[in-house]
């Protein structure tokens, strides 16, 4: 085994093959991670800052557009991720049946917007989501609205939008994970489930999900730090600047506005960053939990 | 599960199994239901593709009036395009920087990956161990200082700017840290006895064997740099610096934007990552599989 000691020559070797990325890991990550989390604590414009203890902190929970973004942020995050998620397991599933025609077609199809680059496929979905535009005329030649909407003056369908795109965006890039997953599952589980009688239903909730828990974890934690950096979508279909009125202003946008927008504070647009971490951190070890304790209970 | 519990749901199942195999209609509904499905969500998949061509030929004020039929106006909104962005060089831009990168990205952390899984030792696991907790820290976090660090060496608005920062990445260092758990360690043993130095092997031996690997994380990393925005657009701050994708957002934020011409634009932005997909389907599958296993 590889666990062998290894001896004086090997340790070299093994140093010199990582050494590569660990410089430059250090270079352009960890000394910027470590630097921001020192200016998250400074304050002042531009590049005169000083020290100010918690008074970024304290600016934080008295900032409205800073609420605000958190807000937007995490609605995203609780209405979006969810959705994405189930549906594709669905797909995963029902393409992971080999008497099934077409998979292939379904498949490739259904990964096809992973391809597009965050600014092309929102270019796009913003030309269809035009006021007299396809998808509005669309949902009223099924009668499902009688007027048309209006995606991005409407605070709360600018909202709707950028969930659905980013949906659209995702969902077949986390369905693959789950594919690659399910066909690494041995069928003669299925197969004695089935002759003794198993449903459908009891065979996903009592097979599938469980042996699946450890890939469903891997990309709900995955998508779940994409939500919270959300920019690309956000910055092309508001031209910047999160609206209609801050609507859909996400953190990100909000940093980026921090920086390079206006008079940058640099100190304070930091602390907003490790408010992400911190977010990410805390929902991460929540989704851990929840997957150790279904385990413990099954 | 108690075995009574287990007995009881075997019992009821098998009734509802009964019920249905008895009625082949209701499998013949359920199937049909899959179809539906399946069918829905591929046509919600591909229309904005097949939106983007058609309305690459169609004047701005029918695209937003959502005509999806094709026009005549493919030539006029590939004038205006070309008239209005550099195309030769933006495009050279792109180019340079997914291909720079990616091969960089993949030399570096591919050494590191076999470097991890090789030569285990109890500091090189906690270092890796680390990464991985590094791995959750959002871009948002460290752009500010990358920006002050490249600005202070006079480095900003230039490719090595965009491309450095990119290079390790510990997502792709993990993806073949667990792929070389695959590699057969005979391979390595019988090269070794044959002679052949640690880079001989890693350059001769694992490389050819993990092409597979290899292909899969280059088309995620090409499409990733292709497609990267955030750290382009604080970087490249001169037009002819910019990437297309850059480009395509400027475009976008115009007042009134010609859609027309944008999404020509975004028909020839989409291309080159599209055709490298269908080109290496199968192998991006396969690099899939490696990396979940």
């Amino acid at each position: 085994m590889a666990q062998a000691r290894l001896d004086r020559r090997d340790q070299i070797t093994g140093w010199a093959f990582i050494a590569p990325a660990l410089i430059l890991l250090g270079l352009f990550m960890i000394y910027p991670i470590v630097w921001s989390l020192w200016m998250s604590f400074q304050v002042g414009k531009g590049m005169n800052l000083s020290f100010g203890g918690f008074a970024n902190i304290m600016r934080l929970t008295k900032d409205p557009v800073f609420l605000r973004a958190l807000g937007n942020t995490f609605t995203f995050f609780i209405v979006q991720v969810p959705i994405m998620i189930v549906l594709a397991l669905l797909f995963a599933v029902a393409l992971n049946d080999s008497t099934l025609r077409f998979r292939g077609l379904f498949r490739t199809a259904i990964f096809l917007p992973c391809v597009t680059s965050l600014i092309a496929y929102s270019t796009v979905f913003k030309s269809m989501f035009a006021t007299d535009g396809i998808i509005n005329e669309a949902l009223m030649a099924v009668h499902l609205i009688g007027a048309p909407i209006g995606w991005f003056s409407d605070p709360f369908w600018a909202k709707v939008a950028i969930i659905l795109a980013i949906t659209w965006r995702w969902t077949g890039y986390n369905m693959i994970f789950y594919l690659a997953a399910l066909q690494n599952i041995d069928r003669s589980i299925y197969e004695a489930a089935r002759i003794d009688g198993v449903p459908a239903w009891a065979r996903f909730r009592y097979l599938t999900i469980p042996m699946l828990k450890p890939v469903i974890l891997f990309t709900t934690v995955i998508s779940t730090i994409g939500t919270l950096q959300l920019f690309d979508e956000v910055y092309n279909f508001t031209a910047g600047n999160g609206g209609p009125s801050d609507s859909t202003i996400t953190l990100s946008l909000y940093i980026y506005n921090l920086t390079f927008k206006f008079m940058p504070s640099f100190g304070y647009s930091a602390t907003v960053s490790w408010v992400i971490v911190v977010v990410v951190g805390i929902l991460s070890f929540l989704q851990f939990l929840v997957a150790r304790d279904r385990r413990r209970s099954a | 599960m108690t075995s009574t519990t287990m007995a009881e749901n075997t019992a009821s199942a098998a009734t509802k199994v009964g019920l249905a195999t008895g009625a082949a209609p209701f499998r013949l509904i359920r199937r049909g239901l899959v179809y539906l499905l399946l069918s829905i969500a591929a046509f919600i998949s591909v229309f904005p593709f097949y939106w983007m061509v058609v309305g690459a030929t169609n004047p701005s004020a029918e695209i937003i009036k959502g005509k999806a039929t094709l026009g005549g106006s493919l030539l006029t909104n590939a004038a205006t395009f070309f008239a209005q962005v550099d195309a030769p060089r933006i495009f050279f831009n792109s180019a340079f920087i997914a291909v720079i990168a990616t091969a960089l990205t993949l030399a570096i952390s591919s050494l590191a990956g076999y470097g991890f899984e090789m030569f285990r030792s109890r500091v090189r696991e906690r270092i890796f161990g680390l990464l991985l907790l590094l791995l959750s820290i959002p871009f948002a976090a460290m752009m500010v200082p990358l920006f002050v660090m490249f600005s202070q060496a006079k480095l900003v608005n230039t490719y090595v700017a965009v491309i450095l920062p990119t290079v390790a990445s510990i997502f792709i260092i993990f993806y073949f840290r667990q792929a070389t758990k695959a590699f057969p360690s005979e391979l390595r043993d019988a090269a070794k006895i044959d002679g052949l130095k640690e880079w001989q092997i890693f350059l001769f031996v694992y490389l050819p064997v993990m092409r597979s690997t290899y292909a899969a994380a280059t088309i995620i990393v090409f499409m990733a740099n292709w497609n990267n925005y955030l750290w382009p657009l604080i970087v490249l701050q001169t037009a002819e610096n910019k990437t297309i994708t850059l480009i395509l957002s400027a475009l976008t934020s115009a007042y009134t934007p010609d859609y027309g011409m944008i999404l020509f634009g975004t028909v020839l932005a989409t291309l080159p990552t599209l055709i490298i997909f269908f080109l290496l389907q199968r192998r991006f599958v396969e690099g899939m599989l490696g990396a979940v296993k």
